[in-house]
């Protein structure tokens, strides 16, 4: 016993903890620096949101410790439970919960902290994809496999997007890399961009224009292959999808977006620009950051976030404080630090014997990928704004929470990866 | 481990392309783009400039004559104006909505990113309910102001006053100055600008996203204080100022009093004056135009914008003159039948009474018309009938050196130099060589052509007093707490004529008050050497002169008075002034012998017809702006080329070349 004892700690992936402890103390760091008080100086005090992220990052190392504790069997076993819980928790938000910025993402639970189901049905949802994708007669491949793989992701995705929760929505779709892995066709992921850059163009210039740049492409990848029928077959059936799409990007765009969405959407494409209102957050956000110049301004010196300049600094906008007082040295650092959790957990994921945790290892990379691209692509205006938590840095209890569940429970199904699930 | 095990590397691949996007981004905005530093530093800085004080100006004795009291402006920044409720702003600052707009567009004008005055000077009681609310309206801030207070509301004419720049001052001070700072505009307050001024003050303060003040920049490294104007002791004494005002009430005139040893001014009265408190404040527009339409013209400088011919009190000048030319000397008599004929022109004396037979004393103490042409007639002629233009400009330089026809220098805006006939006003009138002293004779009794201002007139009596030389008159006896005195204050200014020739002439004054034409004004225990005129006036009763200085020995005031429209100088001026040497010197003012008091001047009327000054001050107005001597070159050539316009071509060209030719030697000499 004591031997095993001795070998579970050994095979804890302690570089991974120390990664996320770092990344826990500077955002704890950041957040007293973002809304920095003079009558509450000390970064313990709980009457503050740094105080209180002190708190959450206690619980949340409590919640990491007793899941290394628990049997790796135990949450394989209850992932359909939990995922379950969190439905009916995303239904009741939207009839109980309380709105906070436009969004019904709230369940208040007293003490005046409240709980986002929307962050925790990420863990759930990639605990279950995990489980259903590591069944034995399952194939992405097959349609069907795929569809019931779809609706695993879909179902939350759609109640999310009731809340209305564009960002939470959204990072559903960060689990296409699952798929991808576990052998969807990489069409899929060119089809994605392709569609993505051709919406883009499409609002940028003129759809006539766009229209006339991908039929010359698609002529000409006809005209050298002219003698393969299956190819200019598979071209014209694709160039007539794009031309319809192309043609409808405007109507999604006018009619299906909101108008908030469509703004967000202009402003990152530079057709609009709108300081004081709508673009004032980017804006100030890309000031704060590229005021840090190489060094930054210091801990607890940069102006933009200590004089609130920047709505959302402590949470959806905590890389502002990294970039504005610790410069561009420090947002490599912090950019660093993701990057290589990222990869780790990928190679974590790599090495597991069971396709459970080869697939939750995937899914949980990816889900903290695409808030870490999101979450900085937004802050310096590369993607439009869309209200996503940057894992383990910004401020919020539910968030750190679900992270930390997230990533605890790689750590333990990895420590357990001699013994059989 | 399954077959698609190499899509670990795409997928890594995937994600390490997007961070290095990430990645290159930042180091765009945070490393080569240098634009958000400037933006950040934008948002946060914001200059505050601080006011200094504008410095107090004492009398002689330290006693107060203006200072500062606090105001407050309202200032905008309309970048940082946020929607606001503008009926309530209006109401709080009782505006309507056009005067509102109207200072809007003014200050987007002027600049949307910079502070500029919304609303000007309200007084702390006004101020207080706007502080209470002003956090309301974001972009909108106060600043305090110090305007001008005179406690005792005297000399305004010394002390002038201030008022916002013009375009014209901003473009001149090469844009020290900004819309709404104010700037002396008459007075001390614009001669002595830039010392009252002081420096002002830069705070760099930074400020949250709501504007609201978040300490100073750098720690307050960029910061710079203000640096208060410094203190104007000046050289009036209150207590005869006062008097002399109370005494010139409902009188037009002036009263100069300037210590002959030093130059200093004692009193500078111009009446009418006004109160310097009605040029303060929220009311000062209206109060402007009233008293501009008040036809008597307080805005009217006298003691040195106005000119009058100094009559009789220039005899004493004329004496010296003579003395030092050795045309006369202190015996010679002349026997004065109560008239005197120049050529053919019969000047009366005396009122045709005989003077019998007078010396120069007693022909200053009588003022005998007679003696003063028969000096000036011999001044004119001793070098022959031919030689009177050459004979004239020796006189004219020799009169000059007194300052008379000159500005005097005087630490004041808008001095007038009177006006001294030169040789050319005659050749004009009479024709070149065809004047002679007869012709002008009335310039020996200080009438004619001859005008001075109140303040030559009490620095003649200064070089009087101090035997030969005199000292710039001035206001500003010393600057700053050091009390600096200019140095060109304490130089003696000789008018070339040697001692001695002053003690005939002073006995003549003395005589005048003890015994003579102002003997009513004697003053008990002191001895004051004065000289009495009338001014001739074309355009109503002639004005009342009266020069003196006191006491005898050791002078330690000179004095000129000017009572317009009120006759001989023995009735108004000469008891107005004896009540100011008095109460100089002896600090009170005693019964008279002759029953003349101080109530009864005071009292007294002496306003012309509103309806006679009216041309009167149209008249004179034109004089003031005339500047003699270029503006008569060019009248005459114009008036020669007009009276050429028959002759024949040769001839025009060359008398024209002629003229021109004696003009430019005239004017060279």
């Amino acid at each position: 016993m004591i031997n095993n004892q001795r070998s579970f700690f050994f095979n804890v992936d302690w570089i991974t903890v120390f990664i996320y402890l770092a990344l826990c103390t500077i955002g704890w760091f950041n957040i007293h620096a973002a809304v920095f008080d003079e009558r509450h100086p000390s970064i313990i005090d709980f009457g503050t949101n740094y105080g209180k992220q002190f708190l959450f990052i206690i619980i949340s190392m409590l919640v990491g410790a007793i899941i290394l504790l628990l049997e790796s069997r135990f949450i394989t076993a209850l992932s359909p439970g939990f995922y379950g819980i969190t439905l009916l928790l995303l239904m009741a938000v939207l009839v109980v919960g309380r709105n906070v910025g436009g969004n019904q993402a709230w369940i208040p639970i007293g003490g005046g902290f409240r709980l986002q189901p929307s962050e925790f049905s990420k863990f759930t949802t990639c605990l279950l994809l995990a489980r259903y994708l590591s069944g034995v007669n399952v194939k992405v491949t097959e349609l069907r496999s795929f569809l019931i793989a779809g609706a695993i992701i879909g179902v939350p995705m759609f109640l999310i997007m009731l809340q209305p929760d564009m960002g939470s929505t959204l990072v559903f779709l960060s689990f296409i890399f699952v798929l991808y892995r576990e052998g969807l066709s990489p069409y899929f992921l060119i089809i994605g961009a392709l569609f993505i850059a051709l919406f883009v163009s499409a609002i940028l210039y003129s759809p006539l224009a766009v229209i006339a740049v991908i039929a010359g492409l698609c002529l000409l990848i006809i005209l050298m292959f002219r003698k393969n029928k299956r190819v200019v077959i598979t071209m014209l059936t694709g160039l007539a999808i794009c031309i319809v799409f192309v043609l409808s990007v405007k109507l999604i765009y006018n009619n299906v977006l909101k108008p908030h969405q469509k703004v967000r959407i202009d402003i990152v494409l530079g057709i609009k620009s709108d300081l004081k209102g709508k673009g004032y957050n980017v804006n100030q956000s890309k000031i704060a950051i590229g005021s840090g110049k190489l060094w930054g301004k210091g801990y607890l010196n940069g102006t933009q976030t200590k004089y609130a300049f920047v709505p959302e600094q402590s949470t959806d906008f905590i890389f502002c404080t990294v970039g504005e007082e610790w410069g561009f040295a420090g947002s490599v650092v912090v950019i660093g630090l993701y990057l290589f959790l990222v990869l780790r957990i990928i190679m974590v994921a790599e090495r597991q014997r069971s396709p459970f945790s080869r697939i939750y290892g995937y899914g949980v990379a990816s889900v903290i990928f695409f808030h870490v691209m999101i979450n900085i692509g937004m802050t310096i205006g590369l993607v439009p704004v869309i209200g996503i938590p940057l894992p383990f840095i910004s401020y919020g209890g539910s968030s750190l929470l679900s992270f930390t569940l997230l990533l605890f429970v790689l750590i333990k199904l990895d420590s357990n990866r001699m013994g059989i699930v | 481990m399954n077959s698609f095990f190499e899509r670990r590397y795409i997928i890594a691949g995937i994600f390490i392309a997007i961070i290095i996007i990430l990645l290159a981004r930042l180091f765009y905005i945070q490393i080569v783009d240098p634009r958000y530093a400037i933006y950040a530093n934008n948002n946060v800085r914001r200059q505050k400039i601080v006011y200094p004080e504008r410095g107090p100006i004492l009398d002689r004795n330290g006693k107060v004559l203006v200072q500062n009291v606090p105001f407050y402006d309202i200032t905008v920044i309309p970048r940082q104006v946020k929607p606001f409720d503008t009926v309530e702003f209006c109401k709080l600052l009782k505006i309507d909505r056009a005067e509102f707009n109207k200072r809007w567009t003014k200050a987007m004008k002027y600049s949307p990113n910079l502070s500029s005055i919304f609303e000007k000077q309200l007084s702390a009681q006004n101020y207080a309910t706007v502080q209470e609310r002003l956090s309301e309206f974001p972009g909108f801030d106060s600043s305090p102001r110090y305007l001008r207070t005179y406690p005792d509301s005297v000399a305004a004419q010394f002390l002038g006053y201030i008022g916002e720049v013009t375009d014209r001052d901003i473009k001149r001070s090469k844009a020290y100055y900004r819309p709404g700072d104010y700037i002396g505009v008459t007075g001390v307050e614009r001669s002595y600008e830039p010392v009252l001024r002081g420096q002002r003050g830069v705070q760099n303060l930074m400020v949250d996203s709501r504007g609201k003040p978040k300490g100073h920049y750098a720690n307050g490294l960029f910061d710079t204080s203000a640096v208060a104007g410094q203190r104007l002791t000046s050289s009036l004494d209150i207590n005869i100022q006062k008097l002399g005002e109370k005494l010139m009430e409902n009188k037009l005139g002036s009263i100069v009093a300037i210590e002959p040893s030093t130059g200093e001014i004692l009193c500078y009265v111009s009446s009418p004056t006004y109160d310097p408190n009605l040029m303060v404040g929220r009311e000062r527009g209206n109060n402007t135009a009233k008293i501009y339409a008040n036809v008597y013209d307080p805005f009217f400088i006298r003691p040195i914008q106005a000119k009058y011919p100094p009559g009789s009190s220039f005899k004493p000048l004329s004496a010296l003159i003579a003395l030092q030319e050795g045309v006369i000397d202190p015996s010679t008599t002349y026997y004065c039948p109560g008239y005197y004929y120049a050529g053919n022109q019969r000047i009366p004396c005396n009122k045709g009474e005989s003077h019998g037979l007078v010396n120069l004393s007693s022909a200053v103490a009588k003022s005998c018309n007679g003696f003063f042409c028969m000096v000036f007639q011999r001044l004119l002629d001793h070098n022959g009938a031919r030689q009177t233009e050459a004979s004239f400009i020796n006189w004219r330089a020799n009169v000059n050196k007194f300052g008379l026809g000159s500005k005097l220098g005087l630490d004041m805006p808008g001095e007038g130099r009177g006006n001294l006939p030169t040789p050319l006003h005659y050749d004009n009138i009479y024709k070149q060589g065809r004047w002679r002293s007869s012709t002008i004779i009335s310039l020996a009794i200080g009438q004619g052509e001859l005008e001075a201002t109140p303040l030559q007139m009490a620095n003649l009596e200064c070089t009087i007093a101090n035997h030969g030389y005199f000292y710039k008159p001035h206001l500003i006896k010393a600057i700053g707490t050091q009390n600096v005195i200019k140095k060109e204050y304490t130089e003696k200014n000789y008018v070339g004529i040697d001692s001695q020739y002053f003690e005939p002439v002073i006995k003549g004054m003395q005589q005048v008050v003890d015994d003579g034409t102002a003997v009513r004004s004697k003053i008990p225990g002191i001895v004051m050497c004065g000289k009495t005129g009338t001014a001739q006036n074309p355009h109503g009763e002639d004005h009342s002169v009266f020069v003196a200085f006191a006491p005898r020995d050791h002078p330690k005031i000179a004095i000129a008075v000017v009572v317009e429209n009120s006759g001989e100088g023995a009735h108004w001026a000469a008891p107005i002034a004896s009540f100011i040497v008095e109460k100089y010197l002896k600090g009170s003012i005693s019964n008279r012998e002759s029953g003349i008091s101080v109530d009864y001047f005071e009292k007294a009327n002496r306003l012309p017809d509103t309806a006679l000054y009216l041309h009167h001050n149209g008249f004179k107005k034109k004089t003031i702006k005339a500047d003699s001597r270029k503006n008569a070159i060019q009248d005459s050539i114009n008036k020669q080329l007009k009276g050429l316009k028959g002759a024949s071509n040769r001839n025009k060209k060359d008398s024209l070349y002629r003229f021109l030719a004696a003009a430019k030697k005239r004017d060279d000499k």
